[in-house]
């Protein structure tokens, strides 16, 4: 007899508003259907009335992981639509903020789907590694999430050598603990024994749903959008795209962890070779009518934005696509015949992001200005700890 | 006469005792997986906080389920470990013992996981029953390794009476530390702990058997596994390893018990969540023919007279 078993609205799965309806017959799935539109926020229309200055403020809060992702497919979405040329600096400090972001969201991932197999040690492990980057982040930008660098034609801010120097003994030290995570999560024959073969995603399956990012290289499609239309400086950087051939979950934890220590080498890379000089913003003084695209690699696949101008300051139309919107559909494909146990990490190994495919409500300014201080407290005294200057912001606040 | 069996139940080494020493067993257990995963961790009396408050919430009977299973079944778990618990600590500390008390407590430390299984199956929800489903499965599975390796030790120390384990420690010979490391496991899953917490599963059943129960009786089935906390552990280590006496002895036993327990929560963090097939594949193709090999060699030991066997 099948049953249907209800993974959300409200379950401790993932801590986001999902529906994922599992059919079983005793603890075999025989289908499963994925419902979305718990956390719709009319980001889309919020858009329409914000300057082309203003948007990326704005889709920078469509997810708290992919924070650098929206803005820069918004961006280049933007620049193709006006053929605006970016400054190669500009270039290279959006790439290094993108491979950062990278990096956080694989250790965020790698720490989830252990929560979700019950390894809470591997949880809280990967988060206390994940830290390093977010430092490494605040240190570069001045903010752990949510980092405001992006604006069509360059960015909003300098980056100062200092800082990007302070920066190489942490991304050693992230370096090695990301290596030791991967051979720990490898090296594990209980982990092996739960992650491999299970919900395998053949490589004809991934290429007829759309399968994008990670989901799609652990099955041996090398979709990846920084190799296929290079955008930033990435057909100047040396790397690879990872791939797998076993489509199964171990495979997508592979590939992920391994992307990881591949952003790592390219974020340094970009260290030694980011031009000192030269202009941030080519400060574009208008959109001319018509519609650009912009493709961006997220750390969860290719992010889409299209934007269409009428000429005036501010998009007529603005659409997004999330990469989580074209991995649900492999559920059909991963999910049949395997067990619920299993079924969990299936759905949770494409790293679904419901805020990015369902977008939220737009968040008003906190007045309370006590924690604003103690934030950029936090960020001087991480600028003291690591030896560098002070920003020019807060010589502005000093005086 | 009335008074000490009075005492005995309820204050030592009854209801109080056990209650006590079972909120800072978990308390260790909470304090030292924090300390594995580079967290604070609880004070010491959060666990006696968590059963409290939950004493003073509503209790939510489900429509649609068996009202009165519902209600009785969580009493079942505690009622057995009470008395499991008396038994253990009475036959180490005073030495009072019976024959087959070690069967005797071994029936009563299946209570536990029964109560989880009628209570579940009593919500009338689909996952709840998935989880009892699970949990019956579990006990399947572990149930036969922990006999065997019993009955090795039985064999080993030559009675049935709790009180002749202590003489010796039983783990000090081959068969006997065969034996532990089976019954190890067995604990563990009896526990309910990683890898084998599979009923609970709080990602994929959301607490599976438990998911309907609230207030009190939710209260009963957390005091039913910090009992079992004190009381699984104290069983290895009274019929494995030479249980413990008064005095000096008394400090000794909790060592070995503090042991046993640290053992338990390494295994527990250090490992993801197993399938209930592969729990079951683990006990019954893992575990049991290696409690077997140690009934076989006890048996061997024992009638050819070479004590370390």
């Amino acid at each position: 007899m099948a049953t249907t078993i209800p993974i959300g609205p409200y379950h401790p799965l993932q801590e986001e508003p999902e529906h994922y309806l599992l059919t079983v017959e005793e603890e075999e799935v025989i289908d499963v259907d994925v419902q979305i539109g718990y956390n719709h926020r009319g980001i889309e229309k919020l858009s329409e009335k914000k300057t082309f200055n203003q948007v990326p403020f704005l889709v920078e809060r469509v997810c708290g992981i992919c924070s650098h992702s929206h803005p820069y497919a918004y961006c280049l979405a933007v620049e193709d639509c006006g053929d605006i040329e970016v400054p190669e600096r500009a270039k290279y400090i959006r790439t290094l903020i993108g491979e950062l972001e990278r990096i956080h969201s694989h250790l965020l991932w790698a720490g989830l789907a252990g929560h979700f197999i019950g390894y809470d040690t591997v949880f809280m492990w990967a988060w206390k590694y994940r830290e390093d980057v977010l430092d490494l982040l605040e240190l570069l930008t001045g903010n752990r999430n949510a980092y405001a660098m992006m604006k069509p034609g360059g960015v909003q801010r300098e980056i100062k050598r200092e800082d990007l120097e302070g920066a190489r003994p942490k991304l050693e030290t992230l370096r090695e603990k990301s290596e030791m995570l991967y051979n720990a999560i490898l090296d594990d024959p209980v982990l092996k024994a739960r992650l491999e073969g299970v919900g395998v995603l053949p490589r004809e399956d991934a290429r007829a749903f759309g399968a994008l990012g990670p989901t799609s290289r652990a099955s041996g499609l090398p979709a990846d959008v920084r190799a296929d239309f290079p955008y930033g400086v990435y057909d100047e950087l040396d790397w690879k795209v990872i791939t797998r051939e076993d489509g199964d979950t171990l495979a997508r934890v592979e590939v992920r962890l391994l992307e990881t220590l591949e952003s790592i080498k390219m974020t340094e890379q970009i260290i030694d070779e980011i031009p000192d000089e030269g202009s941030i913003d080519s400060e574009p003084e208008n959109v001319p009518a018509g519609e650009g695209i912009g493709n961006y690699e997220a750390p969860r696949g290719e992010c889409f934005h299209y934007v269409q101008s009428d000429g005036s300051n501010r998009p007529v139309r603005h659409k997004i696509r999330a990469p989580t919107f074209m991995n649900f559909p492999t559920y059909k494909s991963t999910c049949k015949g395997e067990t619920v146990a299993d079924a969990t990490i299936i759905l949770a190994s494409v790293d679904p992001c419901y805020s990015c495919t369902e977008r939220a409500i737009s968040l008003k300014n906190n007045e309370d200005v006590d924690l604003l201080e103690l934030s950029q407290q936090k960020t001087a005294d991480l600028k003291q700890e690591y030896g560098v200057d002070k920003s020019p912001l807060e010589e502005v606040l000093d005086e | 006469m009335v008074g000490s069996l009075v005492f005995d139940f309820f204050v030592f080494p009854g209801l109080l005792f056990t209650l006590a020493a079972g909120i800072l067993a978990s308390w260790v257990v909470r304090k030292v997986s924090a300390l594995i995963q580079w967290r604070v961790g609880p004070p010491l009396l959060q666990p006696a906080y968590d059963i409290a408050k939950l004493f003073g919430k509503e209790n939510i009977i489900p429509k649609g389920g068996a009202e009165w299973s519902y209600i009785i079944a969580p009493l079942l778990g505690p009622a057995g470990l009470l008395l499991a618990s008396i038994i253990l600590v009475n036959s180490n500390y005073l030495g009072t013992s019976f024959i087959g008390d070690v069967i005797v407590v071994l029936y009563l430390l299946v209570l536990p996981a029964l109560s989880v299984v009628v209570g579940g199956m009593s919500t009338g929800n689909s996952l709840s029953a998935m989880g009892s489903n699970r949990e019956l499965r579990l006990m399947v599975s572990y149930e036969l390794p922990l006999l065997l390796a019993v009955t090795a030790a039985i064999v080993k120390s030559g009675g049935l009476k709790l009180a002749i384990f202590t003489a010796r420690p039983v783990a000090a010979s081959v068969s006997g530390a065969l034996g532990f490391i089976a019954a190890l496991l067995c604990i563990q899953a009896e526990l309910g702990f990683i890898p084998f917490d599979t009923p609970e599963a709080e990602t994929e059943l959301m607490g599976g058997p438990l998911i309907e129960y609230s207030g009190p009786l939710l209260g009963l089935y957390k005091i039913s596994n910090l009992m079992a906390l004190l009381v699984l552990p104290l069983f290895l280590v009274t019929v494995f390893l030479g249980g413990f006496s008064t005095g000096w002895g008394a400090l000794w036993g909790a060592i070995k018990y503090l042991l046993v327990l640290v053992g338990i929560i390494l295994i527990k963090n250090t490992n993801p969540r197993l399938r209930s097939d592969q729990a079951l594949k683990f006990f019954w193709y893992g575990a049991a023919p290696l409690a077997l090999i140690a009934l076989i060699l006890a048996v061997v030991g024992d009638l050819i007279g070479i004590g370390w066997v």
